[in-house]
């Protein structure tokens, strides 16, 4: 928990008229797994978007180890190569296999030889459970498999952290169990992971930190055990006792 | 019967004629088609394209752009039959009287004409692409490049042959109107034959099969390639339990 690795400072992203982040001030340190919660629309997965410039921000800084990535310093792509993203909707190249989906940009961005990126892929492919699938088509897989292999295809490229945007959302019960089963392993493993999340117990149990958004704004912020039973603000308090009674 | 003796005459004395305008008819379509796709490709990559943040190059883009939009217009909003006179004669009159040759000059004129009516289709193909499949190549660190050649263009490429292979099929039978120049494809020599056998309806009846012989294969070799490249169709998950049939295929090392 010592050296900080991303900083989001007096962040702002507005679109059009609307404001959705304001004054968003937040750091994330190796091997920390923070937690964002908060309900739809307050600027979660925004932020989270933010983070990897899929969102450009309209004001404030994004430090990548103390380094303000629009500075012209660090590379938009080997950034990238550093903050990985995990989406809701998996979105993986449909027009490849699942090994394809993972060695890909091993080989056109990180300059890999395509054996050396097959044998990477291969690595996490088995880590996430998904070995032998590695020649079905992401149209043949299940969403928890495909989400498996997005998770796996973010993997291969060996960022330094994860960004997780509300991974599960899209999947039935059972299929959240498989991928927040992945997770939880990588999270003991000291990956460094933002996770915006709607479960709320893996919020609880895995996360080192936990965010509350609400309006744009963080509203709350703490470990898991302060967050979830002791919550200060009556915004957090509102929505938790909301989403445990409505379990 | 000797209407169907003539027809049968027709195609044996002038088998060699008629088989040099079905050649010189799929030379013209067949390569104009391709060419009119890479022209396609290029213009629908560079109007997709996110505009450079570097002033110049933003520039000249935006230029490109304008001169594409202004080539797709003319050249879908005018005849081909008029397209190849304006073209053909045009090059006579710069020059000053050299004209360029018969079969190049065909190949050029529907290259053209064909890749305006691509350009269009190829954008469609880009814009109903997913926004996920840009942000997944994004998210990983591939540049827009990368992503459009390794994710998007195989894509669109799949998803526009239908599109492209109606597009064979006008240029096979729109061939014919390069007569006006005089390229000697299957339809000027239906002229000279039927100004040989003063059989006109039997000529233009044998050419009408011809012409309908070649869309009809045209169009079922390409169905059996998109089927090819669909792979197969089934939507078995992989290694369902609710289904012991679905296999698990595991790669060979």
């Amino acid at each position: 928990m010592s050296e900080k690795v991303i900083e989001l400072v007096h962040l702002q992203k507005q679109f059009g008229e609307n404001t959705v982040l304001r004054d968003i001030n937040l750091s994330v340190s190796k091997g920390e797994v923070l937690s964002i919660i908060g309900a739809s629309g307050s600027g979660k997965s925004t932020m989270l978007r933010c983070i990897n410039l899929l969102e450009t921000p309209t004001s404030g800084q994004i430090l990548y180890h103390g380094k303000d990535i629009s500075s012209g310093d660090i590379r938009l792509s080997q950034y990238r190569t550093k903050v990985g993203m995990v989406f809701q909707s998996f979105n993986l190249f449909n027009n490849m296999t699942a090994l394809g989906n993972c060695v890909t940009g091993q080989v056109s961005v990180l300059k890999r030889s395509r054996e050396e990126a097959e044998a990477v892929a291969m690595k996490y492919l088995e880590k996430v459970g998904m070995a032998p699938y590695i020649n079905a088509r992401p149209s043949q897989l299940s969403g928890g498999q495909k989400q498996r292999v997005a998770i796996a295809r973010a993997l291969a490229m060996e960022p330094e952290v994860l960004l997780f945007d509300e991974p599960t959302s899209a999947l039935d019960p059972q299929m959240v169990g498989e991928v927040l089963d992945v997770m939880r392993s990588l999270a003991q493993e000291g990956l460094t992971m933002i996770v915006v999340t709607h479960e709320m117990a893996f919020a609880r149990d895995v996360s080192t930190n936990v965010v509350f958004m609400s309006g744009g704004v963080i509203c709350e912020e703490g470990s898991p055990k302060e967050i979830f039973e002791n919550p200060k603000d009556p915004k957090t308090r509102d929505f938790l006792s909301r989403f445990l009674l409505g379990r | 019967m000797s209407f169907f003796n003539d027809v049968i005459n027709i195609v044996a004395k002038y088998y060699p004629q008629l088989l040099d305008g079905v050649g010189n008819t799929m030379l013209i379509a067949l390569t104009s088609t391709a060419a009119g796709l890479v022209i396609g490709l290029l213009t629908g990559v560079i109007r997709t394209a996110p505009y450079s943040k570097n002033i110049v190059l933003r520039v000249l883009h935006k230029l490109l752009n304008a001169v594409i939009a202004v080539y797709v217009e003319i050249f879908r909003g005018t005849p081909m039959m008029v397209q190849a006179m304006v073209i053909y004669w045009g090059y006579a009159f710069a020059t000053g009287g050299s004209t360029l040759p018969l079969i190049p000059s065909g190949i050029i004129i529907v290259s053209i004409n064909t890749g305006a009516y691509m350009a269009e289709i190829v954008r469609g193909g880009i814009i109903s692409i997913d926004r996920g499949q840009f942000e997944g190549a994004m998210s990983i660190g591939m540049t827009h490049w990368q992503t459009m050649i390794k994710v998007i263009i195989p894509q669109v490429v799949r998803n526009i042959l239908p599109s492209v292979s109606n597009e064979f099929v006008i240029n096979i039978k729109d061939t014919s109107v390069l007569n006006v120049i005089g390229v000697t494809e299957l339809y000027y020599f239906a002229g000279i034959i039927k100004r040989q056998s003063f059989e006109t309806f039997q000529t233009y009846l044998v050419v009408c099969v011809l012409y309908f012989i070649l869309t009809f294969t045209v169009t079922r070799i390409l169905r059996w390639a998109e089927r090819r490249l669909d792979g197969s169709d089934s939507y078995t998950i992989f290694g369902s339990q609710s289904d012991s049939a679905a296999e698990i295929h595991i790669r060979e090392a």
